[in-house]
């Protein structure tokens, strides 16, 4: 065991030093589903706050899919001693018994509102405190020996236990912007099999994946409670990672920087917001229009392409991408519906990304303009 | 609305999830049994190889779709007209029911209503479906959802005694799939009716497509997995589809003309016979590129084949028709070439050719009362009548044996 990771197991206990009595520690299940999110103690609630279990690490992307405004919160947990290995094709291969969450949560507003906000990320310590926010849900991504499983775990209104829901929800929520904007949602948890839509990113093999915990989407610093680091860097020093490469590695812009290259904002947006269906090997693949992050032809980026199958999806237009003009280019359309046979992503989100839209709007508006046909 | 934490029994937790739905553009029926909408869920998400899942009688809700995953099971009710799942009002989802399984078969049931497709299997070995109905039930409008029976990357495929109504793109829709039959179907008051999309050996035979704008479509589309090939279109009736074009534009239908009857797409290798085509008012049949459709002749990806070629019609009964094509170009291009009461004849051909091959497109129309070739390369200045060089023959092509006994 490395020294950090060592550290890191101290740190976790002083932590708990508060609770009357340390929890269990993560508990992996090869089969089965358990009920209760606390059955795997990879989270759990004591003194009012979500708190991380010892070895479990949060970690964050520098882009992330836009699910409601939803915040989250991602931790990692793997079993001693087995670190993931890094791939050249630029995926993570994790190994059996890691257990990756994501909590869906809103920062409370009056009332029974919760705000939208931009996530700003969790507490110092990784953790969350309940009478700030509203746990919607927690998902689960299982690495057994068959592959990864996905279960979706639905908060009580209490915010004690969450319980598995297999068939997925609809959760009731009232958001309330700054600008005092209420807008009523309800917030969708995936079935188990809807999980698969958007994970199962090899239609072919139809096993399911990981889609956030890729060396790009990772490659960034990240404010741990014993300072900032590089989480890739990171990963390796507390025993997670195998074999980094030494030099550059792949790395994503955050879409929100404005800082970066428009260009570059755009492709990471698209790349973790379309990429993991609009792929060669993924679902959408039938489309022909491929967003994630290694795609460089034009046409299979949509630039002057007719769609295939998007029926009404096209609201009257032509092409997937009119270079010079959003209005006319198919993917705005497709991202400023709520209609669920015409919005795009299909699952997962209610609302429209306002912020999300204005940056492909710009991205389009910035190409040089093109005549793509009659 | 707000609504309470959905706890409790499964008829509970529809109630609450009922109550809170938007207001429907129509009323929504009463569901026969509300809390079956969970129980399939379950057991399309708990099932196992070779599992019969049955569908009851009666009208089953769902406001979000259906998913399935698992090899080899079957989903079946008690008839087209008796077990319905219905996804009007529907909030989440794209389909009505989705699939990504091999050895599946869907029977004997109704799918009404969904948001998007009726019915789609994506990437899959052997799939049937049989005796099914997909429906939007408000009649052809452009908001009903895109395809209704819809495999696609499928391998053995078979469709037979369905009906599809409403769709705003295909009723029947396969695409980039290969070894397929469609037989003794019926496609009404769809966009295109049967629509074969790059895709490679297939029979569509004994349908009847009627009341669609285009009754069947063979496509090849750009920037696929595959190009189309091989594809047997007979025995079908193909009468008086001449509804208005409800399609989206942007979608390859959209191009397509109110009153088509066959309409060839840039597919190589197809022959069309023993059917009776009739009444369709823009043409019978049509032969076109990709470049009549909404692609320049720069646009398309390499190594894509735009022209349509070794195009094999006989011995069809052929009636009617061509007397009042849709669109103001087609109908100036009558009026120039017919006169006022004139009609186009049974073919219409864009007339795009690839001009390196050396054979020529190889289109040969036999029984036919004739053939317009549009001029499209040459912006439909110097259309011709000129049959003489459609008048050729080739071999038949093979039956598709999709090996099942």
């Amino acid at each position: 065991m490395s020294l950090h990771r060592i550290l890191l197991g101290l740190a976790g206990l002083l932590a708990l030093g508060a609770c009357a009595r340390a929890p269990a520690p993560v508990h992996f299940f090869a089969e089965g589903q358990p009920e209760h999110l606390s059955d795997w103690n990879v989270v759990y609630v004591a003194d009012g706050r979500l708190r991380l279990n010892a070895q479990v690490l949060p970690y964050d992307l520098d882009s992330a899919l836009f699910t409601d405004y939803a915040h989250k919160l991602r931790t990692v947990w793997m079993p001693a001693g087995t670190p993931a290995r890094y791939r050249q094709d630029g995926a993570i291969d994790f190994p059996v018994g890691t257990i990756i969450s994501k909590t869906f949560y809103y920062p409370r507003g009056e009332g029974d509102t919760v705000l939208r906000s931009d996530d700003t990320g969790a507490d110092a310590d990784g953790g969350l405190t309940l009478g700030k926010v509203r746990l919607v849900e927690t998902r689960l991504l299982v690495r057994r020996a068959s592959g990864w499983i996905a279960l979706p775990y639905v908060w009580n209104a209490g915010q004690t236990e969450a319980r598995l829901m297999r068939t997925g929800e609809l959760v009731p929520l009232t958001l309330a912007g700054a600008d005092g904007r209420r807008q009523p949602l309800e917030y969708m948890v995936p079935d188990e099999n809807q999980c698969a839509g958007c994970h199962g990113t090899d239609l072919t093999s139809r096993q399911i994946f990981p889609i956030g915990p890729k060396p790009r989407h990772l490659n960034h610093d990240f404010a741990y409670a014993g300072g900032k680091a590089n989480q890739l860097r990171h990963w390796q020093d507390v025993g997670y990672l195998g074999d980094l490469p030494a030099g550059e590695l792949p790395r994503n812009v955050a879409w929100n920087d404005r800082a970066a290259p428009l260009e570059a904002r755009a492709r990471s947006y698209l790349d973790i917001n379309c990429g993991h269906c609009h792929s060669p090997r993924g679902a959408a693949r039938t489309s022909g229009m491929w967003l994630d992050a290694d795609t460089r032809d034009p046409l299979r980026l949509g630039r002057c392409k007719l769609p295939i199958a998007a029926g009404q999806g096209t609201g009257n237009r032509a092409w997937d991408i009119v270079p010079g003009a959003p209005d006319d280019s198919i993917l705005t359309y497709r991202m400023q519906s709520v209609d669920p046979g015409v919005m795009m992503p299909e699952l997962g989100r209610g609302l429209v990304h306002e912020e999300g839209v204005e940056l492909i709007r710009q991205w389009i508006a910035a190409m040089s303009a093109q005549d793509c046909g009659a | 609305m707000q609504c309470s934490i959905l706890v409790g029994t499964i008829g509970a937790v529809a109630l609450v999830l009922s109550g809170c739905r938007k207001a429907p553009e129509a009323p929504v029926p009463a569901p026969a049994d509300a809390g079956f909408a969970r129980v399939l869920q379950e057991k399309l998400l708990d099932a196992r190889p070779g599992d019969v899942i049955e569908v009851p009688e009666g009208t089953f809700q769902f406001d979000r779709s259906l998913s399935l995953r698992v090899d080899n099971v079957t989903l079946r009710g008690k008839g087209m007209d008796k077990s319905i799942l219905s996804f009007k009002g529907q909030k989440a989802g794209a389909e009505g029911l989705l699939v990504n399984a091999n050895g599946f078969t869907l029977e004997n049931l109704a799918i009404e209503d969904s948001k998007g497709d009726g019915f789609k299997i994506s990437q899959c070995e052997n799939v049937t479906v049989r005796g099914v109905r997909v429906q939007w039930t408000g009649g052809p409008k452009p908001s009903n959802g895109g395809y209704g029976l819809y495999p696609v990357l499928c391998r053995n495929v078979l469709i037979e005694d369905s009906a599809a109504i409403g769709a705003s793109d295909s009723g029947i829709y396969v695409g980039q799939s290969r070894d397929v039959i469609v037989r003794n179907n019926r496609a009404e008051r769809n966009v295109a009716g049967i629509e074969i999309e790059n895709t490679i050996n297939a029979d569509v035979h004994d349908n009847l497509a009627t009341g669609n704008t285009g009754g069947i479509l063979v496509f090849n589309m750009p920037a696929l997995t595959q190009q189309g090939d091989a594809i047997r279109v007979f025995r079908n009736k193909v009468v008086e589809n001449n509804h208005d074009n409800f399609g989206a534009k942007g979608t390859p239908v959209a191009s397509v003309p109110a009153g088509s009857g066959v309409v060839i797409n840039s597919n190589d290798n197809i022959e069309i016979f023993d059917n009776d085509i009739g009444g369709n008012r823009t043409a019978n049949i049509i032969v076109s590129s990709v470049y009549s459709t909404g692609y320049k002749d720069d646009k398309a990806s390499d190594g894509f084949d735009p022209y349509p070629e070794r195009i094999h019609v006989h011995g069809n009964r052929l009636s009617g028709g061509g007397d009042s094509p849709d669109r103001m170009d087609f109908k100036a291009l009558k009026v120039a070439m017919y006169g006022l009461t004139g009609h186009f004849p049974d073919v219409l051909f864009d007339g795009y050719v690839n001009p390196r091959r050396a054979e020529g497109p190889q289109i040969c129309l036999r029984g036919v009362s004739g053939v317009l070739n549009a001029d499209g390369p040459g912006g439909y200045k110097n259309p011709s009548k000129d049959a003489s060089r459609y008048d050729c023959t080739l071999p038949s092509l093979p039956a598709v044996d999709l090996k099942r006994g």
